[in-house]
């Protein structure tokens, strides 16, 4: 079983991208031995009310068994609190919040009070690092990138809130897990669609000094191939139960 | 035959203290890959005695023997770049000569000179002497100075590939970060500028738009510091291609700009 909690559906706005419709993202889950995606709806992330996606999503989930939706919820729009109770409701795994691209402090008081009611709510909050290398960026595509000192921040916030954060490299992973209490360490997962294999083998040291718990399964596609995670794996020697517990289990402790 | 043109090595005289680590890893994942050789350089000391992008003269030398001394140990497996500093043109020829010479079968130019200089005409000279390719570092749309290089970008290495027809270039790093949709529009009538597909860059569209633009007989396929975003390019190509052009990507290309009998099945 392979699940990818980290792909998007509809169109990029600063460049384009194939395979970004429902059945190009099944012919990629089927060329990449990919047995579930979880989706978010891409353009929404950009648009004033990025919530207005959400019904697509959910509409496109149910047409496809193997999608299972992650909607986006902007704590900074009135009555954000339905969109999050409409997603537990939903059967979404999480939410996704990327303040950055949203215009919210992303740490501040808004953020804190998403995350204290998504830990209420038992849903995990997703938020990006990037989504897109900063060299590369189209010009007007001024969005900074998350910074690791809100991640340690919200995970401080409220002691059940549960986080996944993807599109983090090597160091971003360091300091915030050193930077946390094992406690709230054990709260946050990390996709591993940003880190690099061999020859400098972050991802390898980052299992062996952080843990193979704290990852799962990611690949930021239509936006990145998908294949870059599964040749991640396939250069590490992992024992079955490892590999299983990155590509599936471990996703199974994020939404208990 | 699976051919890597862009890799690197380290040595003693670096800032790595797990040099020999990093080179273990690249050959241990480069056997799981499959690669049959893995063409590399090594830029001096690193940063170690001098920076990474402008390397003194001894470094370079210095870098150039640690090359050398991996190619020997490993013969089957490693060939090399000959890294030059185009400042110290006197010295960056003797290198050269002196590196081929010894078994060397490219000439790497990182970022120590922009590549429409002039002082890049004496090194691009001796390329078409020996018939050896340039594998030139690239940022992708440069638009402005980066510190700690003086980087070039596509519009200045095909200004130089323009001056020097009949001399293989070969852009570094396609998703070595930047703009390469800009790089991919500048090389499209540059017929000797080889596009190189390394880097950590996996941008979906990004294989689509290399074929479009260079075609499949002006692609290279390398890794640069990422092998797993390597292996994944290849994997996708695999779906884009026939077996065909999917060989020359992996090698036929490369066989044919690097000198006869570079490679063992060549």
């Amino acid at each position: 079983m392979r699940t990818d909690c980290n792909a998007f559906l509809g169109a990029y706005p600063w460049r384009k991208v194939p395979g970004t419709s429902p059945d190009a993202l099944v012919k990629a889950l089927d060329r990449t031995a990919i047995d579930v995606a979880w989706i978010t709806h891409l353009p929404s992330l950009f648009w004033r009310d990025p919530t207005e996606g959400n019904a697509w999503l959910y509409h496109t989930a149910r047409a496809e068994k193997r999608f299972k939706p992650v909607p986006t919820v902007h704590p900074g729009l009135p009555q954000w609190e339905q969109v999050l109770a409409d997603a537990a409701n939903g059967g979404a795994p999480a939410v996704r919040c990327d303040p950055l691209y949203l215009g919210l402090e992303p740490a501040g008081g808004e953020m804190r009070v998403l995350a204290a009611a998504c830990g209420a709510a038992r849903l995990s909050l997703m938020l990006a690092v990037r989504l897109e290398d900063g060299r590369q960026r189209h010009a007007h595509d001024r969005v900074g990138e998350l910074p690791a000192a809100a991640v340690r921040a919200l995970i401080r916030s409220d002691p059940e809130v549960r986080l996944l954060v993807t599109h983090a490299d090597r160091a971003f992973v360091e300091e915030v897990h050193f930077g946390s209490t094992p406690e709230e360490a054990r709260r946050i997962w990390w996709d591993i669609c940003w880190i690099w294999g061999p020859p400098e083998d972050h991802l390898a040291t980052l299992l062996d000094t952080i843990g193979v718990e704290r990852f799962v399964f990611g690949t930021g596609q239509p936006l990145r191939l998908p294949e870059t995670s599964v040749a991640k794996l396939d250069l590490l020697d992992l024992s079955a139960e490892k590999r299983d517990a990155i590509e599936s289990k471990n996703l199974q402790g994020l939404t208990a | 035959m699976l051919i890597d043109v862009h890799a690197h090595f380290y040595h003693a005289r670096t800032p790595r203290a797990d040099w020999r680590e990093r080179n273990d890893s690249r050959l241990a994942a480069g056997s799981k890959i499959g690669i049959s050789v893995h063409v590399a350089s090594i830029l001096g000391s690193f940063g170690f005695t001098s920076p990474t992008y402008f390397p003194s003269p001894r470094d370079v030398t210095a870098g150039n023997d640690a090359l050398l001394a991996l190619q020997h140990a490993h013969p089957d497996r490693i060939r090399g770049y000959v890294c030059v500093n185009p400042n110290y043109t006197a010295h960056a020829r003797a290198e050269i000569v002196r590196c081929l010479d010894a078994g060397m079968i490219g000439i790497k130019l990182a970022a120590s000179r922009r590549a429409d200089d002039p002082l890049l005409d004496p090194i691009a000279v001796l390329a078409l002497q020996r018939r050896v390719p340039v594998l030139q570092h690239i940022w992708q749309h440069r638009r402005g100075d980066r510190p700690g290089q003086e980087a070039s970008d596509a519009g200045e290495l095909c200004t130089l590939a323009r001056r020097h027809p009949d001399v293989a270039f070969i852009l570094a790093h396609i998703g070595g970060g930047g703009d390469w949709l800009h790089s991919l529009h500048a090389v499209a009538d540059v017929p000797n500028v080889h596009v190189d597909l390394s880097g950590s860059g996996v941008d979906g569209g990004m294989l689509e738009a290399c074929l479009a633009s260079a075609g499949v007989n002006r692609l290279l396929w390398g890794s640069d510091i990422t092998m797993d975003t390597a292996w994944a390019k290849l994997r996708y190509l695999e779906t884009l291609l026939s077996r065909d052009d999917l060989a020359l990507v992996r090698w036929k290309n490369a066989a044919r700009i690097f000198p006869a009998g570079a490679f063992p099945a060549d």
